[in-house]
């Protein structure tokens, strides 16, 4: 029998064994579903947080970017975000979100928190509707038809709301007020708003799914 | 539950509340499946108002800013002691880590579609069983001295080999996964390798101190190695 002991704990064979090539790894995460490349996270896998990015980062930005309207302050808060999953992937709880609702919350969570922090903000006048700009090319061609297609379909279901509805959850998600700030501001009860961004949301909710089955993001690859 | 609960749970959602009510619902959640329930089902629409906004890219040097801002933080596995203290913590970590191994197992799925209905039934099993290893939080992660990949094991000595770009054995032939305790390889399973990405469930128990390693032999396999090994583990 051949003799293995003197190869196997040799430290040469570490030294001579290749760097692992990021690039040629994420085609084999191509086929995973985010949950999963969450899971290797959690191991370490800066090969699965690169293609969690490449799924997300773009969307995550578009909200960052929309909440805090500075380039360099929304890619803050997506660098932050992509940390916090970096740091907290083994908290991930698969049971209270998608990967990728998680990953867009944690990074609008920094968006929020950064705008709260800004008084330039504060002075600005309460803007109802979002205004669109012109989308810059942000991946393929596929991907951005696609998002064009779900960004006005998101937009049509908003349409469909209640003015008053539609402002509280706008100036909310968009604008990173908290329920009490927008009592304050519009100077009505905070029961008021409560019940109408509750109202607001079940009706996109049921606005959307009834458009698709269910509303399931696409995975990109 | 009542209409302060859904008002609350859809406040979390939008990341509207303020900082004492953001901590009531976390109590709320850490107890309530139907809470969580509820979570959940307000999770695509929340995403979609994201993607509605969505155009913008980011300059392209984020990415890399990103991955250096990771790679220069320390480890961030959970320590051992840490995650045993969590896995106290029962119904939300195995809940979890079902989905995970569901999740897993559905990419899992799809890479096996192209071999025979009997051994993808086979190895979907094997796959199952692996992913379910791959997902505890209580197992820990085995370098590889050579070979593109890693060596998962639990804490009962239950063992996967995760191989990147391992070519297909050539006709005629087979891997051999074998683990060495002592100087003794001892035969645990064949594989034919030739997938992206290889999920190899180690057949025999893998205990501190030993080392996995993977040859090419003739089909059938063999008992005792005959070739150099193409993947050798640190050891365990």
């Amino acid at each position: 029998m051949r003799r293995f002991s003197t190869v196997l704990f040799s430290d040469d064979a570490a030294a001579a064994a290749p760097a692992r090539p990021t690039w040629s790894m994420r085609k084999h995460l191509a086929h995973l579903s985010e949950e999963a490349l969450v899971a290797l996270v959690a191991r370490g896998d800066e090969a699965a947080l690169a293609e969690l990015y490449d799924r997300v980062g773009g969307i995550a930005y578009g909200i960052a970017f929309r909440v805090l309207r500075d380039e360099r302050l929304a890619e803050d808060a997506v660098q932050e975000g992509f940390l916090a999953v970096w740091r907290s992937a083994a908290a991930y709880r698969a049971e209270r979100a998608a990967a990728r609702t998680w990953i867009v919350t944690l990074v609008h969570r920094r968006a929020v928190d950064l705008v709260r922090r800004e008084e330039r903000r504060r002075a600005d006048p309460l803007e109802l509707v979002p205004r669109q700009e012109p989308p810059d090319p942000a991946g393929s061609a596929e991907d951005e038809a696609w998002l064009g297609f779900e960004r006005e379909r998101v937009q049509d279901a908003l349409r469909l709301l209640p003015d008053a509805q539609r402002e509280a959850i706008e100036l909310s998600y968009y604008g990173g007020f908290s329920q009490s700030e927008l009592a304050e501001r519009l100077g009505l009860p905070l029961g008021t708003i409560k019940s109408r961004m509750f109202a607001g949301l079940a009706r996109l909710r049921e606005v959307l799914d009834e458009a698709e089955g269910s509303w399931t993001p696409r995975l990109t690859s | 539950m009542d209409t302060e609960t859904h008002e609350l749970i859809v406040g979390y959602a939008l990341d509207a509340l303020d900082a004492d009510d953001r901590a009531r619902a976390e109590d709320i959640f850490a107890r309530s499946d139907e809470a969580r329930e509820e979570l959940r089902s307000f999770g695509g629409v929340v995403t979609a108002l994201a993607v509605g906004v969505s155009g913008h890219a980011p300059r392209p040097e984020l990415r890399e800013r990103i991955l250096s801002a990771a790679r220069a933080e320390p480890s961030n596995v959970v320590p051992l002691e840490a995650r045993r203290r969590s896995r106290l913590a029962p119904a939300l970590g195995a809940a979890a880590a079902v989905a995970a191994v569901a999740a897993l197992a559905v990419g899992l799925w799809g890479a096996s579609l192209s071999t025979e209905l009997d051994d993808t039934r086979s190895a979907l099993e094997r796959e199952r069983a692996a992913a379910t290893l791959l997902a505890d939080p209580s197992t820990r992660t085995v370098d590889l001295r050579s070979g593109d990949g890693r060596l998962v094991v639990d804490e009962a000595g239950q063992a996967v080999l995760v191989l990147d770009d391992l070519e297909a054995a050539p006709p005629g032939k087979t891997y051999e996964v074998w683990v060495v305790d002592g100087d003794e390889p001892i035969r645990a399973g064949l594989f034919d390798g030739g997938r992206a990405r290889e999920v190899v469930p180690v057949e025999k128990s893998v205990r501190a101190g030993t080392q996995v390693l993977v040859t090419v032999e003739k089909d059938g396999g063999v008992d005792a190695p005959t070739t150099a090994p193409v993947v050798t583990s640190a050891r365990v």
